[in-house]
């Protein structure tokens, strides 16, 4: 799979109230993949993707998201990339098409093509019959999947998913995974998803990054972790003993 | 500006759908017609036997109606408008989780701020213009005379300056929005600054006049003149008492200086006592005009502080 590089960093990184967040960060992402972001909390996960979108700036080093700096130019990044943050809210007042229209407006789309992509993006994640619900009324699964939504209506190449399963019951987090896979399937879109499930990642993830303390400390398919850590072949492994492996040596 | 006129929108209609501005605005608006209408009513029976003198109709902001005039209400309670409309403009949406959302969107950071403070503004104005309107309208049937152009002209003015008022209190408010997490902390703060500018400072002015020149002795002018002078640069501190300053000179053409007689110079006297007529409309936007640049300069300054904390904050504490 070589594909083109979309995302890439070079010695990224973050430092807030001279604590390190970030260390020296490098690592890329190719088009197509979906790339299981793992490590503790606090590990620096979030901030790596905020500095990618260019909400935060880097203290030092260099970020690329599809040949642009966010440094440079944060808005175009922010509008080729779909974010859902962790633990993110909606206007309670609002109906699901209110909130995707007014994410569209921000994103400047004329109205034709707005409510034609929101009506196929409330569609996809199995919204459209309860889209004229306020979102105060929705379940934390339903607001996750609106989130998915607000992110489809931009088309994005890229999307970061912030723990997308955080706080969802064993059926939502199945639903939030296929439906993730089936975007990196059928949509062709390059996914960074962080989350703590490890078998949910090891299903749909083609690479992953073990994040400890700021530091990447591997890289790479989960076969090929395993072969170096835990000298297992392939089949014979869980991501679980992969990570506990890497987070007792760090 | 991108996302600026998004961001305007929704804050706007935000502002007309909820049940905190229509609570405000009833209770503005009905306290405004009570009091106009108070003022109508004696108006009507003082002006009954004697010839209509000039201005009348600007009498229905400056006379008392019971217990204040409308300029004076306004300077007291207009403060609460600007805070109770925006004293949880960011933290809300820090708290709830929407500003992140909100800012991974392509829009700059500063249209978030703007299009907030821009549909404060224009709510303010909308509720001021529907009141002035309003006591406008009944003026025009209680006391029977149609405002001339002049007049027209000085509601007007009045009108600019009370929006530019009542803009800073909500300058202040989005600061304290910023500044504090929680919306009760923010509130409480507001509260206290609008106490401590309306009520304290007054009185504080007294009490620092009297402390500098205690007991001024009614044989010796100076004593009492420096008293004043004290009393008066100290209480300028509080916006309420530019505007009331401001808007009882620009409303009431017969007062000729923003200053209380006892601080008049000898020449300022002797032409109040020589031209005892009205002062046109541009002599008094003249005599006030350091008092309206002087509520702007405020004003910006208090969004700029905002708008500087704002765009520096990391999206991590957000």
């Amino acid at each position: 799979m070589e594909n083109r590089i979309v995302i890439e960093t070079e010695e990224l990184t973050k430092v807030y109230n001279s604590e390190v967040a970030v260390d020296h960060l490098t690592f890329q992402v190719r088009e197509g993949e979906v790339f299981g972001f793992l490590g503790p909390n606090g590990a620096g996960k979030t901030t790596t993707l905020l500095m990618l979108l260019g909400l935060t700036e880097p203290t030092s080093g260099k970020a690329r998201v599809l040949g642009v700096d966010p440094v440079r130019d944060p808005i175009k990044v922010k509008g080729m990339i779909g974010y859902m943050p962790e633990n993110m809210g909606f206007y309670r007042d609002l109906d699901a098409i209110q909130t995707l229209r007014f994410v569209a407006e921000l994103n400047g789309f004329p109205k034709d093509i707005a409510e034609e992509r929101i009506e196929k993006a409330l569609k996809t994640v199995g919204l459209f019959e309860d889209s004229k619900k306020k979102v105060g009324a929705y379940s934390k699964g339903m607001r996750q999947r609106l989130g998915i939504a607000e992110l489809l209506i931009k088309e994005p190449k890229v999307a970061f998913l912030d723990e997308p399963t955080l706080g969802l019951d064993p059926d939502g987090t199945n639903r939030m995974m296929e439906l993730i896979e089936r975007l990196s399937r059928e949509g062709r879109m390059t996914v960074i998803l962080t989350s703590h499930l490890l078998h949910l990642v090891q299903r749909i993830c083609h690479r992953v990054g073990i994040m400890i303390k700021g530091k990447m400390v591997a890289q790479g398919p989960m076969e090929q972790l395993a072969k170096e850590k835990l000298g297992v072949g392939a089949e014979k492994y869980t991501l679980e003993e992969i990570y506990m492996k890497y987070f007792k040596e760090a | 500006m991108h996302g600026l006129k998004a961001i305007f929108k929704k804050e706007l209609s935000d502002h007309f759908s909820s049940y905190r501005f229509m609570i405000l605005f009833a209770l503005i608006t009905m306290v405004s017609l009570i009091i106009a209408y108070m003022v109508g009513m004696t108006m009507r029976e003082e002006l009954a036997s004697v010839a209509k003198p000039k201005y009348v109709f600007l009498m229905l902001f400056t006379s008392r109606g019971g217990l204040f005039s409308l300029v004076q209400f306004i300077a007291f309670f207009g403060p609460l408008i600007g805070l109770i409309l925006g004293f949880d403009l960011i933290n809300r949406e820090r708290n709830e989780g929407t500003l992140s959302r909100l800012l991974s969107q392509p829009v700059y950071r500063d249209s978030v701020i703007n299009g907030k403070f821009l549909a404060g503004v224009v709510t303010i104005s909308i509720m001021m213009l529907s009141i002035v309107l309003l006591i406008t309208g009944l003026g025009l049937r209680m006391a029977g005379v149609i405002p001339g152009l002049d007049e027209i002209w000085r509601m007007g003015i009045y009108l600019v300056i009370s929006i530019i008022y009542i803009s800073f209190w909500l300058g202040v408010a989005i600061l304290f929005s910023i500044l504090f997490r929680g919306i009760a902390t923010s509130a409480l703060a507001a509260l206290a600054v609008w106490i401590f500018f309306s009520f304290f400072v007054p009185l504080g002015a007294t009490i620092i006049a009297d402390a500098f020149v205690p007991d001024p002795n009614p044989n010796n002018p100076e004593a009492i003149l420096t008293h004043a002078k004290i009393q008066k640069a100290i209480s300028l501190v509080s916006p309420m008492q530019l505007y009331s300053d401001a808007t009882g000179t620009i409303i009431d053409p017969t007062r000729k200086t923003t200053r209380t007689v006892i601080l008049m110079g000898p020449l300022e006297k002797l032409s109040q006592a020589r031209f005892a007529g009205p002062l046109t409309l541009g002599m008094s936007l003249f005599v006030v005009m350091p008092y309206i640049l002087l509520l702007i300069a405020i004003t910006a300054i208090c969004f700029a502080i905002s708008y500087t904390i704002f765009m520096r904050q990391e999206i991590r504490s957000l």
